[in-house]
């Protein structure tokens, strides 16, 4: 290949001299021709950016140098101006030339006139001061007798001329309006429209000419005269009222054919001209009716016209189809005009079914039924490979609403669910449709249904749908919040660069704290601190892995950097979880070289026993960087998909719409901002590498987090207070687990919030509200002493009268689960002989603990029931009721019935054994599950999902290698299931084994929901963002 | 009315520019880079169409070459697609079926005849003849003065073998007719294959 290039580029110059010597041109052309060729060959040879800047600045240069010689002939002027645009347009400054352009324009021959005015027209802007030296030879050229010359003028006042000059030019354009040449007079009429449309009042006297332009017995001047009435009519239609009449036999001319030839294109006659005056027509019918009336007849011919096969015939219907529709109406031709659009819609070109499907958007607002006959075309065109097309599609439901209820779209929606020809991809994306419609829905019959019959769907997408739309649906409130009506996402706009954030961030840094820096800064500067290390095994992995390598080239670079082997990152594009690399630079005994490089640094001359107690602390800090930048990324990422799709919320990792422009521009500012403020902290590097390297980062992290914080405001607290929590567990784990179930023990009680975990688990029914806050704490005070030492569920109320109140929670025990009653006495006098009993139940065996049987309850106290209960048969979910009677004062006696539900959930433990052990045990079992599951961008990350796995479903991660994690557990007394996970791009693959068919199936679908709670949290908290940074803008 | 119209090769070199609005030099660039790379990375199969900034942007790829045209929000989609074809049949006839490196070359004859073409960013003469007639006009003028009249290469309908535009049903539909057009570059870098210049170069 490469000496093709080579053989064409020797060829270059002779077969130059060899079309020279054939066709015999001046000498001057081939002079040009060959110095143009030269430069233009010698930037091709070149493989480098570096040498074509080197190879241009050369040539400026030779330019300047011959361009300000007084020797240099104007035809060698002419010559170097062609390589002066060239190199302009490679992007370089050829300022120096500018004045030498106008020049050539003024003094030379038409030859090089010509160059001359377009380099003046490719130069120059509007407001150039140069420009001013180019009205004289304007205002001389249009004086001249030379017909081409006068055109060069006029094409060059319709380009580029400086506004306060166009006095001075006005009266001689004014004058070639009535000149014997149509060519001239056209140009003058355009020459107009442009001043009209950069100092309108200049030409105002001149509309009667404008008129006579209109009149014109050439057709070339009449159309260019269009122009400028298409936009004064649109500016005020009312004006030009009468001339409709005139419009409209014009059309009628065109239409029928009346025109020379030569207008023809592909042997439709004049179709620019035609669109030009469906346009006009278009604004001056508009809510007019008697002038409508003058067009219909006209309309009705062009649609009926309009039957080639040919996209300038469509180009021409579609105009007509537009105009028929802002006129006012007439059924006849809306009818028509409806069916068009269905052409449009149905044809497999896609231009035509994008613009149809544009068209529809505002035709469904005259007319709802339209879009339903074509709802299945519709719906087909939401699995188009473009996702313009798509993206259009989703638009028609929002419109759609104007005239249907909502509760109709939906039924309609469900049916073309429940039907078999439509891909499973439609149905994800239909059901995230209904999620949208459905906060504006009253009723939810149908909704439940969809809910109920797609959560047990075989298709994990649809699953997981369903279950955004389950668990929205649950809290209508919020959903509504999260989705509203009249707020079309489109006009939103995004403050991407957080500008909000700037004065927080200037007084920070204020007051000491290190600068922002982004991510792959940090990385670069940890990586060129080899000796010092980079501390974190899995944190980097869990940022890197959320977005594709397009968008995200600090993600691609980052990637490369740790696994050192560029090429192939560059292959893949979500270069997630390299792990291995950075496993063998991070083992268990990784931490151990830091004792050197920590001498003399503060955390020294604290009193710390235990030197990994620092090190995890440390650790954990760094993962909360690295957490808060992957969520800001995963932010950005976000943001794309809500723009671009502009109507669904948790759509997911299907969106891929990089592609649209707006989107781009966004992640363009951020990356902007991101910058500058690299810049800004370019002075306090030094200071933070101190910092970082002396794992004294209490600043650096104080900035971090507040950084981060004031994103997400509240709900960012809780959430870094959890993500912390989760990369604090990852650490402590290795050393040991109890510190771990006491730390998610201590997370339970003190984050209640909206978003916490507890509330996320499905498992738990909500806590009652009846029960008083002093009763709660009371409670809370007199759990057991287990609690401590294991996991266990939130107090919940299960039943309460005026005088006792009954609260249950769960303990799970190794060996077993522990129900524990807690029974409160509210009122003032004693309880006398209480008695709790639970019922025998069919898959349970139920064991009462010691001190079941109270012969008293104090008057204010709080007593505590427990049960063990273990299963004896596998059953998904199951239900505990039983009793609790008592007396008061010796007199009647009180019963109080409540129930408990139990899953299966409640018997699974973690099962704790080693890889080897894992892998023996593997192969033993035979029932085996597999199923892929897609997670949002940002959850890519193995070692986060795991961490949530672990603590939501209590199992044990035996080991994470690479992008492979190994976890187990065990549902008592004694069956196991082994757990494989793998990510690839944003999809997990989940792989069960067990001894027990029923168990894998059960553990899938409760990953899934975790998984699923994950991302459901991600879009919460993208949205809480969003909404706040909209506030900011307010 | 257009706001600007560009032409760039696939591999991301710029030919051609023309900017209808004022538009700062900084401005402009950073137009060309975005929409270069928005445009380039667009699938065959996806619509000639794209929302882009507050514009509409329409695009066409002839061969090695990408025109795209960006035009406002009333404007029509379909018949600027027809505009650039009907641009790509006036330079295929000015030149005699065109390349590449016909625009490479000889860029501002190509800038003259779409001076001619549109101005001020709206269609000044749809008819090809008297576009071409008043190019001619012009370019008569100077070679006058110049010298002896160069004969324009020109692959006429009874003597090339190839077929022209006007022999094909034409529309974007149909792959561009003449062969030089469908030459796909031989190496990066360069934008057409040899044979395209030899081709030329033997007449």
């Amino acid at each position: 290949m490469s000496d093709i290039v080579e053989k064409t580029l020797t060829a270059l110059p002779g077969l130059f001299l060899q079309n020279q010597s054939v066709s015999g041109p001046a000498a001057a052309k081939a002079s040009f021709s060959s110095r143009l060729g030269g430069l233009v060959r010698g930037i091709t040879a070149l493989t480098s950016k570096h040498e074509e800047e080197k190879l241009i600045q050369q040539e400026l240069n030779n330019l300047k140098a011959t361009v300000s010689a007084p020797t240099t002939t104007l035809k060698m002027m002419k010559e170097c101006m062609v390589r002066l645009i060239y190199c302009e347009m490679l992007g370089y400054d050829a300022s120096f030339g500018y004045i030498h352009a106008i020049k050539l324009a003024q003094q030379g021959n038409l030859l090089e006139k010509r160059v001359g005015y377009l380099a003046v027209s490719l130069f120059l802007h509007e407001s150039h001061e140069l420009l001013l030296l180019l009205v004289n030879t304007v205002v001389k050229d249009l004086q001249s007798t030379n017909l081409v010359e006068v055109c060069m003028a006029l094409t060059i006042v319709s380009q580029i001329f400086p506004r306060e000059m166009i006095p001075a030019v006005l009266p001689l354009i004014e004058d070639k309006l009535q000149h014997s040449k149509e060519i001239i007079r056209r140009k003058a009429v355009l020459a107009l429209y442009k001043f009209y449309l950069i100092a309108p009042n200049q030409v105002q006297h001149i509309h009667i000419k404008f008129r006579k332009a209109l009149c014109d017995r050439d057709v070339g001047v009449m159309a260019a005269s269009l122009h400028i009435y298409l936009r004064m009519i649109k500016e005020n239609s009312s004006a030009y009222k009468d001339l409709t009449g005139s419009f409209v036999t014009i059309l009628k001319q065109v239409v029928g054919g009346k025109l020379p030839v030569d207008f023809n294109y592909h042997s439709v006659p004049a179709p620019w001209l035609q669109i030009q005056l469906l346009r006009i027509l278009g604004l001056l019918g508009k809510d007019d009716q008697r002038t409508s009336e003058l067009m219909y007849d006209v309309l009705d011919e062009s649609l009926r016209r309009a039957e080639l096969n040919h996209n300038v015939t469509y180009a021409i219907l579609f105009e007509c189809v537009h105009t028929v529709y802002s006129v006012y109406p007439k059924s006849e031709l809306l009818e028509k005009a409806a069916k068009c659009i269905g052409r449009f819609v149905l044809s497999p070109k896609i231009n035509l079914k994008y613009l149809g499907l544009k068209a529809l958007t505002y035709v469904i607002q005259q007319d709802p039924t339209l879009a339903l006959q074509h709802q299945m075309t519709i719906i087909e065109c939401l699995d188009h490979p473009d996702p313009i097309i798509k993206r259009e599609v989703l638009g028609e439901y929002s419109y759609l609403l104007d005239k249907e209820t909502p509760e109709e779209v939906i039924t309609k929606l469900y049916k073309l669910l429940r039907s078999d020809s439509i891909s499973s991809e439609t149905k994800a994306w239909i059901i995230a449709a209904v999620t949208k419609l459905t906060p504006q829905a009253h009723s939810s019959n149908i909704v439940e249904r969809l809910i109920q019959e797609f959560t047990t769907s075989l298709d994990t997408c649809l699953r997981q749908h369903a279950f955004e739309l389950k668990h929205l649906h649950e809290n209508v409130k919020f959903m509504k919040g999260l989705l509203p009506v009249d707020k079309s996402c489109e006009d939103m706009v995004v403050d991407a660069s957080l500008s909000f954030l700037d004065g927080f961030v200037a007084e920070e840094l204020s007051q000491g704290a290190a600068p922002y820096k982004p991510h792959h800064q940090r990385q670069e500067e940890k990586l060129s601190q080899g000796k010092v290390l980079s501390f974190e095994p899995y944190g980097l992995s869990f940022s890197s892995s959320g977005f594709s390598g397009r968008q995200s080239p600090a993600g691609i670079s980052l990637g490369s950097d740790i696994s050192g082997n560029s090429t192939e990152t560059g292959l893949k594009e979500t270069n997630s979880l390299k792990l291995e690399g950075i496993k063998k630079l991070w083992g268990k005994e990784g931490y151990l070289p830091k004792k050197e490089s920590k001498t003399g640094d503060e955390t020294e001359a604290l009193p710390v026993p235990q030197e990994n107690i620092i090190m995890e602390n440390v650790d954990q800090i760094i993962t909360k960087n690295d957490q808060s930048q992957a969520l800001t990324q995963s932010k950005e990422e976000k943001e794309k998909q809500l723009l671009a799709s502009s109507l669904f919320v948790g759509l997911g990792s299907e969106s891929t719409i990089s592609l649209l422009g707006k989107a781009d521009t966004l992640s363009h500012k951020f990356r902007r901002k991101s910058k500058v403020k690299e810049t800004k902290s370019g002075q306090t590097t030094t200071a933070e590498n101190v910092t970082r390297s002396s794992f004294s980062s209490s600043s650096n992290v104080t900035y971090e987090e507040d950084y981060y914080l004031d994103n997400f405001q509240d709900r960012g607290d809780k959430e870094i207070k959890k993500f912390s929590l989760n990369s604090e567990l990852l650490d402590s784990e290795s050393l040991t687990e109890l510190p771990l179930i006491e730390k998610i023990s201590n997370c339970r009680l003190s984050t209640p919030s909206l978003f916490a975990v507890n509330n996320m688990e499905v498992f738990h029914p909500p806590q009652s509200t009846a029960a008083s806050v002093a009763n709660e704490i009371s409670l809370a005070s007199s759990l057991l002493e287990e609690t401590t030492e294991h996991m266990h569920s939130d107090l919940m109320e299960v039943c309460h009268n005026e005088t006792i109140s009954v609260s249950s929670y769960k303990i799970w025990k190794d060996e077993c689960l522990l129900m524990v009653w807690s029974v409160f006495n509210k009122s003032a006098s004693e309880l006398k002989s209480a008695n709790l009993e639970i019922a025998p139940a069919e898959n349970f065996k139920i064991t009462e603990q010691p001190g079941c049987c109270l012969p008293v309850i104090e008057a204010e106290s709080t007593r505590n029931f427990q049960y063990s209960v273990q299963m004896e048969k596998p059953f998904t979910e199951g239900n505990l009721s039983g009793f609790i009677n008592y007396q008061v004062m010796d007199t009647h006696s009180v019963q109080l019935e409540f129930s408990v539900n139990l899953s299966l959930l409640d018997f699974i433990r973690p099962l704790k054994i080693s890889t080897e052990d894992f892998g023996k045990l593997w192969l033993s079992f035979a029932n085996d599950v597999k199923q892929n599951v897609k997670m949002s961008e940002s959850q890519a990350a193995l070692p986060s999902t795991l961490k949530a796995l672990q603590q939501e479903l209590r199992l044990h991660v035996v080991d994470i290698i690479g992008n492979e994690g190994l976890l187990a557990c065990q549902l008592l007394p004694s069956i196991p299931c082994l757990l494989h996970f793998r990510v690839h791009g944003d999809m997990l693959a989940l792989w069960f084994r067990s001894s027990c068919s029923t168990l894998p199936d059960y553990l899938l679908y409760q990953c899934q929901k975790i998984i699923f709670h994950y991302r459901l949290l991600q879009d919460i908290e993208y949205n809480s963002l969003w909404y706040t940074s909209i506030k900011g803008i307010l | 009315m257009m706001r600007f119209m560009l032409l760039f090769s696939r591999q991301g070199k710029l030919r051609l520019q023309k900017w209808y609005l004022a538009t700062s030099d900084k401005e402009r660039k950073k137009m060309v880079r975005e929409l270069m790379q928005v445009v380039l990375a667009r699938k065959p199969k996806m619509c000639s169409f794209l929302e882009w900034r507050d514009l509409k942007v329409v695009y066409k790829r002839y061969a090695s070459l990408y025109f795209c045209c960006a035009i406002e929000g009333q404007d029509n989609e379909l018949i600027t697609l027809e505009l650039i074809h009907r641009y790509v049949e006036l330079l295929d006839k000015y030149f005699g079926s065109v390349c590449e490196l016909d625009i490479i070359f000889n860029f501002e004859k190509a800038y003259f005849i779409l001076d001619e073409f549109l101005m001020g960013g709206d269609v000044q003469d749809t008819s090809k003849k008297s576009v071409l007639k008043a190019i001619e006009q012009a370019d008569l003028l100077q070679e006058v003065r110049a010298g002896p009249v160069r004969k324009r290469r020109k692959r006429t309908k009874a003597k090339g073998a190839l077929p022209t535009l006007d022999t094909l049903p034409a529309g974007p539909s149909c792959p561009f007719p003449t062969s030089l057009w469908r030459l796909a570059p031989k190496a990066p870098g360069w934008p057409a294959g040899p044979q395209a210049l030899t081709a030329r170069g033997g007449r």
